[in-house]
């Protein structure tokens, strides 16, 4: 086995130029090693300036997703070796605007994030003195999936239709939507309804399914979504059939 | 369509990478999905048919032959092989992704995704066997 390996870099420095460039760097190939580890070798002994995300190394964060060989990875994971023997291609992730080098800006992810309300809704609380909310196994199981979500936009980097569409609310708001939705605990489907089936929600996806298979804590947007529409349906001849009292 | 979100508005020097008019050729995934919205005009291609053989077979025997005759074409082979095909593909992709919108309950358990899948087969081998027996032996 090469004891280095090659890693195509895109920088993006917006001071210097108007359009991304690729740099190559190489790095020390060890068997050990992941991308983020070669990225940071070369920020530490070969070139300070370039510019990325991270924090963990272990795959909960969720900061140090990137476009490695086409494919977005949480770069903490992809493990060097794997790409042997290269040239490894490291892009910043897809479909969100560049500040600088791999650095993507989410602000839009985060606004619709909030707009989901991802968090236990209830119409009225109980006492502290009743104690917690209990919830079975079964009633965990239920959406306990969803809650894996680390919110690495990984999903949005590889869904075709919110690169075309930045209107659309995405992968991983739906998910974690539902993981509220199906969560014993929660009332406030309705409150999320109008975010998830309005114009820019769960219609304009077309099923392409690559959010489930990026998704490196295996939480399945895409099924949160079709499972979504068959709930937004099944609503929407609740409110077409029944009086407004039965609903 | 909002396609320059309003955050951005004042980040100028920020790239923005558009996609291209061909990014489902870039990746197999992708071009198996364009390839799956494709096969439904095939489908409504199958279904055109089909009414076109009962208006055909309400005016008449030469009516009716004159289809058949149509049917026979080198074109219309070629036609309903493409889109034979192209329909089977859709009907394949359409059952192995049903069980990510079905989530059925048995007992208080899930039921495993490939169960939902084999229904959907076996609802398509029973159908696909009436409509054989209609054709063939009613």
């Amino acid at each position: 086995m090469a004891d280095r390996i090659t890693l195509e870099v895109t920088r993006y420095r917006p001071e210097q130029e108007a359009e991304p460039t690729t740099q190559r760097y190489e790095a020390p190939l060890r068997k050990d090693w992941v991308v983020l580890d070669a990225l940071n070798y070369i920020k530490d002994k070969v070139d300070g300036t370039l510019t990325f995300r991270w924090s963990c190394r272990m795959g909960v964060c969720g900061s140090c997703g990137m476009t490695v060989n086409g494919e977005p990875k949480l770069t903490c994971a992809a493990f060097l070796t794997d790409y042997a023997p290269g040239p490894i291609r490291v892009e910043p992730l897809r479909n969100f605007p560049v500040v600088r080098d791999l650095v993507v800006e989410i602000s839009d992810f985060m606004a619709k994030l909030s707009a989901v309300k991802p968090w236990i809704i209830r119409e009225t609380d109980k006492p502290l003195t009743d104690g917690e909310y209990r919830q079975t196994p079964e009633q965990l199981e239920e959406y306990k999936q969803y809650s894996m979500c680390i919110n690495c936009t990984l999903c949005y980097a590889a869904c075709p239709v919110y690169g075309l569409d930045p209107g659309f609310v995405g992968p991983a708001a739906i998910a974690l939507a539902q993981r509220y939705n199906l969560d014993s605990r929660d009332e406030g489907s309705a409150q999320r309804l109008d975010a998830l089936s309005g114009h820019d929600g769960i219609w304009g996806c077309t099923f392409v399914g690559e959010c489930t298979k990026v998704c490196p804590k295996h939480v399945d947007p895409a099924g949160a979504v079709q499972r979504y529409k068959l709930t937004a349906a099944k609503e929407w001849f609740r409110s077409l059939l029944l009086p407004r009292g039965a609903r | 369509m909002n396609v320059t979100p309003t955050y951005t508005e004042f980040h100028p020097r920020w790239y923005r990478r558009r996609p291209t008019t061909w990014w489902w050729l870039h990746k197999g995934a992708y071009l198996r999905f364009i390839l799956r919205e494709l096969s439904s005009l095939f489908i409504a291609y199958f279904v055109a048919v089909t009414l076109a053989q009962l208006y055909a077979l309400s005016r008449g025997e030469a009516a009716y032959a004159r289809w058949q005759a149509w049917m026979a074409s080198p074109l219309a082979l070629v036609l309903n092989a493409v889109s034979l095909a192209l329909i089977t593909y859709h009907a394949v992709t359409w059952f192995s992704l049903a069980p990510k919108a079905m989530v059925v309950h048995l007992r208080g358990r899930p039921v495993p995704g490939t169960w939902i899948a084999a229904a959907n087969y076996l609802a398509w081998l029973v159908a696909s066997v009436v409509v054989a027996w209609v054709l063939i032996g009613g």
